[in-house]
């Protein structure tokens, strides 16, 4: 029966490494912001094409040239 | 007003003047256009499939962030600085959909110095990350205020400390509900007393894993009551902390004083249910509007710097603290008079919406004097400085000293005034009961004694109060009334006095009527009046060319607009004159406020549009209502011109008082208060602001709550001002359910009393009852206010 001793470690190890998991993660600010990433994730689909249109076309960066020098 | 107007493509308002059409789209302005161009040809315009009418009207903002030029100002913004990296968290007002939260984390795409932006939309803040030779911090904020996200930097963020966000409820949190849940799984085999050997075996061993599960729990997730009860005790308060705290150390002590001899399994089950059930309830309390600031002085609006002339009338940054009597100063179009001063341009519209609420600026000529707080609104003038920042008129109430006192700490809670009774009913119960079992049975006193603390320790009243508030706060939130913390709800409850700020309180800046006074125009005089006013961009012209009928778009011979007078126009040999009475040649009259634009016809004075602010809509029914069960009066720093159309609309006897000065407000409350009434203030403008803090509650009345406010205790949408008195009955309701749940959990003491006195608390049955008891007092607490907040409009 001695094998309760290993059960009882392996499962305090389990919920120490969640609570050590909800300590980081409240560090490191997650739950400061709970809203923003709940619409940012919704953008991720439509990110990837442009970022490639981008990098393939060098006309962009001159146009961004042209219309910093523009005044409202 | 049209109906059939044209939306603008970029942010959604009515195109008043006529449209802009540019890509087969209809913009508002130019700087929509702009906006909508700059997004297109970056490939950007996912923005508007995300949400039509996503932008903000780009405001002019020309030199508006020269001082970030300046590297003192620009180090004490920026939260990181490298040789080659800068990392700031900008405030930016316009944040309100979630196009803009995409469109600010795709800034890199608008310039490649950009190299990281992050957007927290609940605090409408936008933290970038950006390579200074490739961008300066300057750079970075015209760019934004170009695409309609002009930063708000003030001089706050100039003072401020930079603070860390206080996250320990959550840590302390983390910690009881991870001691709770194991310690639950171990005490579980007790809970049955099966007696069998391998339980029986391991007993001592699970009993120490609790002990040691149960040291975090009380020394820090709970050390908030200790600290508190403490300090309570210390200063001669019984708080609810008391019996809490008193419930905490007995429940430890007993319990390990069982376990270090073996007798029984304690009470950590129960011992850390408590703290944990007692922190998710600080939790849900500590609902707040982080989007807004209730904190607000001054500081808030002002700018961190301005335009100095020097001696050889260069122009210099110069920090606002900076400035000395006697300096001058350029103030530009929009921007505002941080100092009092002299008027040295020759004109200037002033606009102190900030200060009284009163929307239409105000004319001054040269020589005038000119407050701190005001907006210049045409053009740019020149100013001579009389005092410094912190002398001006308007700064100066912030040295009252009720700004430097915390108002919540004077204020006893509900709560905290049942736990002084409380707390000496459970003594006396349980000194009682142990003398009696003195007599029966000496070896169960301490038992007997201990117990009874531990039953009776009121969880489920501190968790009534908790719960009902913050679930009232968060429908309130719903219905826009934003309240800094729950506990303006318990305060709101006992007001007995109200008092109003006229203008922008009662009033609104949002429609005015109009009304002519005068010759009638003849229909041709209209129609070139109305084609004079379409040119002109001015806000009055504006409102008056919406309220003209339809004429036929005419082009004029001649037009002229002079700034800070008037517009005129000439058609086939006739003109038309429209602004101040000067202007159209026409001596006035001393008259009231009233803003009035005056009109000639071939140099013969025809009349006058008078705008007048008009008054919420409700205002007579919430005064009406209001009127009933508590004293009203109105306090206004305008004079007495509106008298008589404010005695007809408001209830009779209601007293009026005018003229009165900032200060005069504040006193005005403070004497309320000394004859013991608590006060509500209703206010919206700077000039409110000693008012608002003075008073029990200080509500600040808002047209756009993330614009502008002083400092209060909760902020009202202006278009909920009608439903006011619903908000103050629904905190009654409140107070009323807290007081009921009182009652169930007394209830629930007795229970748990009777087996404490008769000396059979098992572990079991604590960990039962408590438990049973806050979740139902939880249960109902929520419920009862969800019914309220149902009824609510």
């Amino acid at each position: 029966m001695s094998v309760i001793y290993i059960l009882l470690t392996i499962s305090i190890v389990v919920a120490l490494v969640f609570f050590a998991a909800f300590i980081i993660s409240v560090r490191s600010g997650q739950y400061d912001d709970s809203y923003t990433p709940s619409v940012r994730m919704l953008f991720e689909d439509e990110l990837v094409k442009s970022t490639t249109i981008n990098n393939s076309d060098p006309n962009i960066k001159k146009s961004i040239q042209l219309n910093k020098k523009q005044k409202l | 007003m049209f109906k059939n107007m044209t939306k603008c493509y970029h942010c959604g308002d009515d195109c008043i003047t006529s449209a802009i059409v540019f890509d087969d789209k209809n913009f508002c302005c130019n700087g929509c256009k702009t906006v909508y161009e700059i997004f297109d040809t970056n490939d950007l315009s996912y923005y508007y499939d995300l949400q039509s009418g996503a932008g903000t009207t780009p405001l002019a903002f020309e030199g508006k962030y020269d001082f970030l030029d300046s590297e003192n100002i620009a180090q004490r913004l920026t939260e990181f600085d490298d040789t080659t990296i800068q990392i700031v968290n900008l405030y930016i007002p316009g944040i309100h959909c979630s196009s803009c939260i995409w469109m600010l984390e795709n800034l890199n795409k608008l310039h490649p110095g950009v190299m990281h932006s992050q957007v927290d939309f609940p605090k409408k803040t936008v933290r970038i990350t950006f390579k200074k030779e490739h961008i300066t911090f300057k750079e970075l904020a015209m760019l934004l205020a170009r695409i309609g996200y002009a930063p708000n930097i003030t001089l706050d963020d100039y003072d401020k400390v930079k603070s860390t966000t206080d996250r320990s409820l959550l840590y302390k949190l983390g910690v009881a509900g991870f001691a709770f849940g194991n310690i639950m799984f171990l005490s579980f085999p007790e809970y049955f007393e099966t007696g069998e050997f391998w339980l029986e075996q391991y007993k001592g061993l699970f009993r120490w894993l609790m002990f040691a599960f149960s040291l975090p729990v009380v020394f820090y997730a709970g050390s908030d009551y200790l600290i508190s009860a403490y300090k309570g005790l210390r200063s001669g308060l019984l708080n609810i902390d008391v019996p809490i705290a008193l419930g905490i150390l007995v429940l430890f002590l007993r319990s390990s004083f069982e376990i270090f001899f073996a007798l029984g399994s304690g009470f950590f089950d129960s011992l850390t249910g408590l703290i944990f059930f007692l922190l998710v309830g600080k939790f849900f309390q500590q609902k707040t509007y982080s989007f807004l600031s209730f904190e607000r002085d001054y500081k808030s609006y002002f700018p961190i710097a301005v335009t100095r002339l020097n001696k050889k009338r260069k122009e210099e940054t110069v920090q606002v603290y900076e400035i000395k009597s006697g300096d001058r100063l350029l103030i530009r179009n929009e921007e505002l008079i941080p100092v009092d001063g002299i008027l040295i341009s020759s004109k200037a519209q002033i606009d102190y919406s900030f200060v009284t609420g009163e929307s239409e600026p105000v004319q001054k000529i040269s020589g005038d004097n000119i407050f701190a707080g005001g907006r210049q609104c045409h053009g740019a003038m020149e100013m001579e400085a009389l005092k410094s920042v912190s002398q001006s008129y308007l700064t100066q109430l912030w040295s009252n000293s009720v700004f430097h006192k915390e108002k919540t700490t004077i204020f006893q809670t509900l709560t905290d005034s049942i736990g002084k009774r409380f707390t000496l009913a459970v003594l006396t119960i349980a000194v009682i009961a142990a003398s009696f079992w003195i007599v029966q049975d000496s070896s169960k006193v301490l038992n007997v004694f201990t117990a009874v603390l531990i039953i009776a320790c009121p969880c489920a009243i501190a968790l009534a109060a908790p719960f009902t508030l913050g679930n009232m706060l968060r429908i309130f939130g719903r219905k826009k009334l934003y309240l800094k913390d729950s506990g303006i709800i318990e305060q709101l409850a006992q007001i007995d006095t109200a008092i109003f700020d006229k203008t922008g309180t009662i009033t609104t800046a949002e429609s005015s009527s109009i009304t002519y006074e005068g010759m009638e125009l003849s229909s041709q005089e209209e129609s070139l009046l109305k084609n004079t006013l379409r040119a002109s961009n001015h806000p009055l012209s504006r409102s008056l060319y919406a309220l003209l009928k339809e004429h036929n778009i005419e082009t004029l011979d001649d037009y002229k607009e002079f700034t800070g007078e008037g517009v005129y126009g000439v058609k086939d040999k006739s003109d038309v004159k429209v602004g101040s009475a000067d202007f159209v040649g026409h001596q006035q009259q001393s008259d009231y406020n009233n803003t009035s634009v005056h009109i000639s016809a071939n140099d013969s004075y025809k009349g006058r549009f008078v705008f007048r602010n008009n008054y919420r809509e409700g205002v007579s029914e919430v005064f009406k209502s209001m009127g009933r069960y508590m004293d009203i009066a109105v306090l206004s720093g305008d004079n007495a011109g509106e008298k008589t159309r404010l005695e007809k609309l408001l209830p009779k006897l209601t007293p009026l008082y005018f003229n009165q000065k900032p200060t005069d407000k504040l006193e005005f409350i403070k004497e309320l208060q000394a004859n013991d009434k608590k006060v509500l203030m209703v206010g919206d403008g700077l000039n409110d602001a000693g008012a608002l803090a003075q008073s029990d509650v200080g509500l600040a009345i808002s047209e756009n709550i993330n614009v502008f406010s002083p400092a209060c205790d909760g902020i009202l949408d202006a278009s909920k001002f009608k439903h006011l008195n619903n908000y103050i009955l629904a905190s009654k309701s409140a107070i009323k359910i807290i007081k009921l749940c009182f009652v169930f959990s007394l209830m629930y003491n007795l229970v748990g009393l009777y087996f404490a006195v008769t000396g059979q608390l098992e572990p079991v049955i604590a960990a039962i009852l408590m438990p049973m008891s806050s979740i139902s007092i939880v249960a109902f607490a929520t419920l009862a206010t969800n019914v309220i907040g149902k009824k609510l409009k």
